[in-house]
């Protein structure tokens, strides 16, 4: 039986969802004229006290609840947080967007809070089928989001394709989950973990891990299971890609972490190469495919594949160190890539997607300061210092070789070169070219999208800069 | 004020940009007072390294540590010794004359143009002073944020390519410092430059370690065969750029071999020092028949000061075989203080040369050889300043040029006759490559209308590249406070090279 306290571990979450219900009765009810600016401030006040639930009644150490289904700990209040505060961004970007093009539905709202709980479920969940549930509750969510212009045919293209595939990999996880109880006779991760030596099948384990795997890399986007990935990026509406680059990438990591560190802990050696194998195909297929895209849209698709492989080379480390430099990993790729979409959102307007690349064409002659946050962005994405994206990767890069992976670091470094020309690429047509006579750039008005982005890309900056207190919390997280 | 003067220095230009950017298009005059202003005052500033560094003592002063990130044991330290200091001051001197210099000639942006000269020069003053190898790693690399914007925007035709053929060529070369940089930091515990200098590491690692610190300051000094940046860079950057680029930031190059490739991995450097030796004397004699053959002038330029570069790294390596094979540490200091004065003054000579190339590009706006000739009738002062820095840089005896060569080759000649030969083909070879430019530039016949039309430098040009000749000719004929200020810390590096780590 559950008890109180069970319910009080879980309070962010269900208050999320008792939240979401609300706004989605809300927006059945309120009258048309105050539907739409209601609704985006409320998502954002219901997020931003989710957030301070979620850090204020933080027990100490771990917690579980309802038998071990439910973990509380540091590294999901970290996950969380960061979840929640990318969410209210991409609120915050999206809603000019949204109403240039009639989307800013209700739905959009409710379903983004249900897939941000799913996040949450997944990052704290101590059960496979735990796990399970929190991935299918975001990405059905994901789904829909993506058809939300259900009248563009590159949209529901781009739904099509992701439940598709999405559904494949699901199944596939499911199967592999369903191996490794039938080899271990349990669900709970923990007990999972104890069980491994003790198992009568280890054959049948190990093909359960590589299920079990195939289901994580397609969810991080690594190749070779990243075949949606471009397509969802560049076909899904920019307010929905933006979210897609940020909340499910730490939930991906999150559910790595959970399903390979703790519960298969104890295959290490059998799941270190298979990553191992995954980070080098994703640096080589994102970073060199890049290169020829003209889509920006396209392009950070593939740059989000070439950084799920630096994320692996942190997890790759299997120890606190590495799993601490992933998870940073994850949060500074998150915090980048919602900066980075945020500029394409701002630039675009009614009938105009400002995602060619050919688009931001001598952008700093027409908007300096916008050209200097897409700059900040794309140094970031390089890793150039004093940003935030390189101390990030300096700390996968020493995990690597911590871990004795001299190799897969040398792999990185190589590919961070060639991945280099595509981000400068991106600043060369902002700064070194005309821009196209004819073509005029309209900023969104809206002035909390600009603050907003304009906060977002200096964090890069100052967390390039100041970046301890963020390493120390996310290396407490995996102590003990 | 003192116990913080080095991030005085770094932070005073970097937060200086910040009203420059601001002042915006609208007032580019506002623009160029406040950045004039802000190099005046780090320029003021760095004086006071003078006094306040002690020269008799050597080693480093002025020390600042702050953690920074304690998870990683990183630190925020600075501090200099001599050669630091006259590197400083060659920053920020040569940081107020770009400006001068770019007073009229940047119409496009000027405020951004200043803001970016601004931060590259707080940016290359704190490579000079870092003694965290993490901070330094920070400042080398975000210095080519400003580089690569100096170049693409106000660059030449071919800026695009000049600019990601710098960019990528000099992150290619620093990215694997990095990993050499993390796996010291996983055996040391530290990225502190003067633990690291005493940490036991076998021959096999320091090997391995020498060619990714190699590959890094090669690049950058540059060396044969990774020069082929630099002479499209030069060509393609704004006048501004190109001064920056050889009287500073190639300097970074020669100044990284001194802080990281001689104190943390000595016996390799002693085992590769043939190889060095080796590519230096290519680069001194072939670059030098590579310049003889150009006609961009600014490509001459480029390919002599890779030429003249090669004296530095010449000088530095030198020291080792001096050092370690025949114990003769007299002659490994003198090569060593060589290659120091050598560094200073072709700072000078080369930002001189740029400078005057830049004048008459912004007459004319083309850098052919061929479209001059018989400048010096329309132009005597500009031909009096050509020809000044046109000795000093085949190396006349009265210029800086001198010091630093004749040095070098001084210590070459104790270590073995040969290389002291081919060092000093460099005497002949450049006076070809540079007399030849000037007489196909300055003298003869005007066969030009366009040069006929030509008027002499104006004063603002006049403080430009008389500032540098009287630098060049003050170091030419009295060195003495230039070598006192680096002599310790020369000596001491001179002992570093001695000591054994395996």
């Amino acid at each position: 039986m559950p008890t109180f306290n069970d319910i009080l571990i879980m309070v962010p979450e269900f208050y999320l969802v008792a939240a979401a219900c609300v706004l989605l009765l809300a927006d059945a009810f309120l009258p048309a004229n105050q539907r739409g600016v209601t609704l985006h401030w409320a998502s954002i006040f219901v997020l931003i006290a989710g957030i301070y639930l979620v850090v204020a009644h933080q027990p100490a150490g771990t917690v579980t609840a309802f038998n071990g289904m439910f973990i509380r700990d540091g590294v999901a209040e970290i996950l969380k947080v960061f979840a929640l505060l990318c969410t209210i961004l991409v609120f915050i970007y999206a809603r000019p967007y949204l109403s240039d093009r009639k989307l800013l539905v209700g739905e959009f709202y409710t379903l983004m809070i249900f897939a941000v709980i799913g996040v949450m479920l997944l990052v704290s969940a101590g059960n496979l089928i735990m796990v399970y549930l929190g991935l299918e509750l975001l990405t059905l969510s994901s789904y829909a989001l993506v058809a939300l212009n259900r009248d563009s045919k590159l949209s529901s293209e781009a739904a099509i394709k992701y439940f598709v595939l999405g559904a494949l990999a699901s199944g596939m996880l499911l199967y592999g989950i369903s191996m490794v109880y039938g080899a271990t006779g349990t669900l709970d991760l923990v007990q999972l973990h104890d069980a491994i030596p003790h198992s009568s099948m280890p054959h049948l384990l190990v093909f359960g891990l590589i299920f079990m795997i195939i289901g994580i890399a397609f969810k991080l986007g690594a190749a070779p299971f990243h075949m949606w990935i471009p397509d969802v990026y560049q076909g899904a509406p920019t307010a929905v890609t933006v979210f897609i680059g940020s909340a499910p990438k730490l939930a991906a990591f999150g559910m790595a972490f959970r399903l390979l560190a703790i519960g298969m802990g104890g295959y290490v050696q059998h799941w270190q190469p298979m990553l191992a194998a995954l980070a080098v195909l994703s640096l080589a297929i994102g970073n060199l495919v890049a290169i020829v895209q003209t889509n920006l849209k396209r392009l950070l698709a593939y740059s989000t594949i070439s950084h799920m492989g630096y994320l692996l080379l942190g997890l790759v480390n299997a120890g606190p160190e590495g799993y601490s430099s992933a998870m940073f990993y994850a949060i500074s790729y998150a915090l980048m890539s919602t900066a980075a979409f945020g500029v394409i959102l701002a630039l675009s307007r009614a009938g105009f997607e400002c995602e060619e690349i050919d688009d931001f064409k001598g952008l700093n002659q027409r908007s300096p300061w916008m050209a200097f946050m897409m700059l900040l962005c794309m140094f970031s994405l390089a890793g150039v210092p004093p940003l935030f994206g390189f101390f990030a990767k300096l700390l996968v890069l020493q995990a690597a070789i911590h871990a004795g992976m001299m190799w897969l670091a040398i792999v990185g470094a190589v590919f961070a070169i060639i991945g280099l020309y595509y981000y400068l690429h991106v600043v060369k047509v902002m700064y070194f070219d005309k821009p196209v006579e004819g073509t005029e750039v309209r900023l969104q008005p809206d002035f909390t999208l600009r603050i907003a982005l304009s906060l977002n890309a200096l964090v890069l900056l100052v967390l390039g800069v100041y970046w301890g207190p963020l390493l120390g919390w996310c290396k407490q997280a995996f102590v003990g | 004020m003192f116990n913080h003067l080095l991030s005085l220095l770094i932070w005073l230009p970097v937060a200086g940009a910040v009203p420059v950017l601001l002042a915006g298009s609208d007032r580019p005059n506002l623009a160029r007072w406040l950045s004039l202003l802000v190099a005046i005052l780090t320029f003021a500033v760095s004086l006071f390294l003078i006094p306040q560094y002690n020269g008799d003592t050597g080693g480093m002063q002025l020390a600042e540590s702050h953690v920074w990130i304690a998870a990683l044991n990183v630190h925020y330290a600075l501090a200099v010794d001599g050669i630091s200091v006259a590197l400083i001051l060659l920053t920020t001197f040569v940081g107020i004359l770009v400006i001068i210099g770019a007073w009229e000639v940047i119409q496009d942006k000027p405020h951004q143009y200043m803001a970016a000269m601004l931060v590259l020069e707080g940016l290359m003053i704190g490579v000079f002073c870092a003694t965290d190898a993490l901070l330094f790693y920070v400042f080398f690399e975000a210095m080519l944020i400003p580089m690569f914007i100096l170049i693409g925007i106000w660059g030449g035709p071919r800026r695009v390519y000049a600019t990601l053929k710098f960019f990528i060529y000099t992150f290619m070369g620093s990215i694997f410092m990095l990993i050499g940089l993390i796996y010291l930091y996983l055996k040391a515990g530290t990225f502190d430059l003067h633990t690291l200098a005493t940490l036991p590491l076998t021959l096999q690692e320091q090997s391995w370690l020498f060619f990714a610190f190699l590959i890094a300051f090669a690049v950058k000094v540059p060396m044969v065969p990774v020069h082929t940046w630099l002479p499209d860079a030069h060509v393609e950057a704004p006048t501004g750029g190109s001064v920056v680029l050889a009287a500073v930031m190639l300097k970074i190059g020669g100044y990284g071999f001194l802080r990281f490739s001689l104190p943390i991995v000595p016996d390799a450097s002693a085992h590769f020092a043939w190889l060095v030796i080796l590519l230096s004397l290519i680069a001194v004699v072939y670059i030098g028949y590579v310049a003889l053959v150009q006609e961009d002038m600014k490509k001459l330029v480029a390919y002599s000061s890779v030429a003249h570069m090669g004296f530095v790294t010449l000088g530095i390596f030198i020291a080792f075989m001096l050092v370690r094979e025949q114990g003769n540490t007299d002659a490994a200091r003198l090569g060593m203080q060589g290659a120091m004065v050598q560094m200073i003054s072709h700072g000078f000579v080369s930002g001189a040369m740029f400078s005057c190339i830049g004048v008459l590009y912004d007459r004319m706006h083309t850098r052919l050889i061929k479209d001059y000739g018989g400048v010096i009738n329309v132009m005597p002062w500009f031909g009096f300043f050509y020809v000044l820095f046109a000795m000093a840089n085949c190396g006349l005896p009265g210029t800086s040029g001198f010091v630093g060569e004749f040095m070098v080759i001084l210590a070459s000649f104790s270590a073995n006759p040969w290389i002291a030969l081919f060092a000093a083909f460099t005497l002949i070879i450049g006076a070809a490559y540079t007399l030849w430019l000037v007489k196909r530039v300055l003298w003869g016949e005007v066969t030009n209308s366009h040069v006929a039309e030509m008027k002499d430098i104006n004063g603002r040009e006049t403080l430009v590249l008389g500032a540098f000749a009287a630098l060049v000719l003050i170091i030419g004929v009295w060195p003495e406070p230039l070598t006192h200020l680096m002599d310790s810390s020369v000596t001491q590096l001179v002992q570093l090279l001695a000591i054994h780590k395996v």
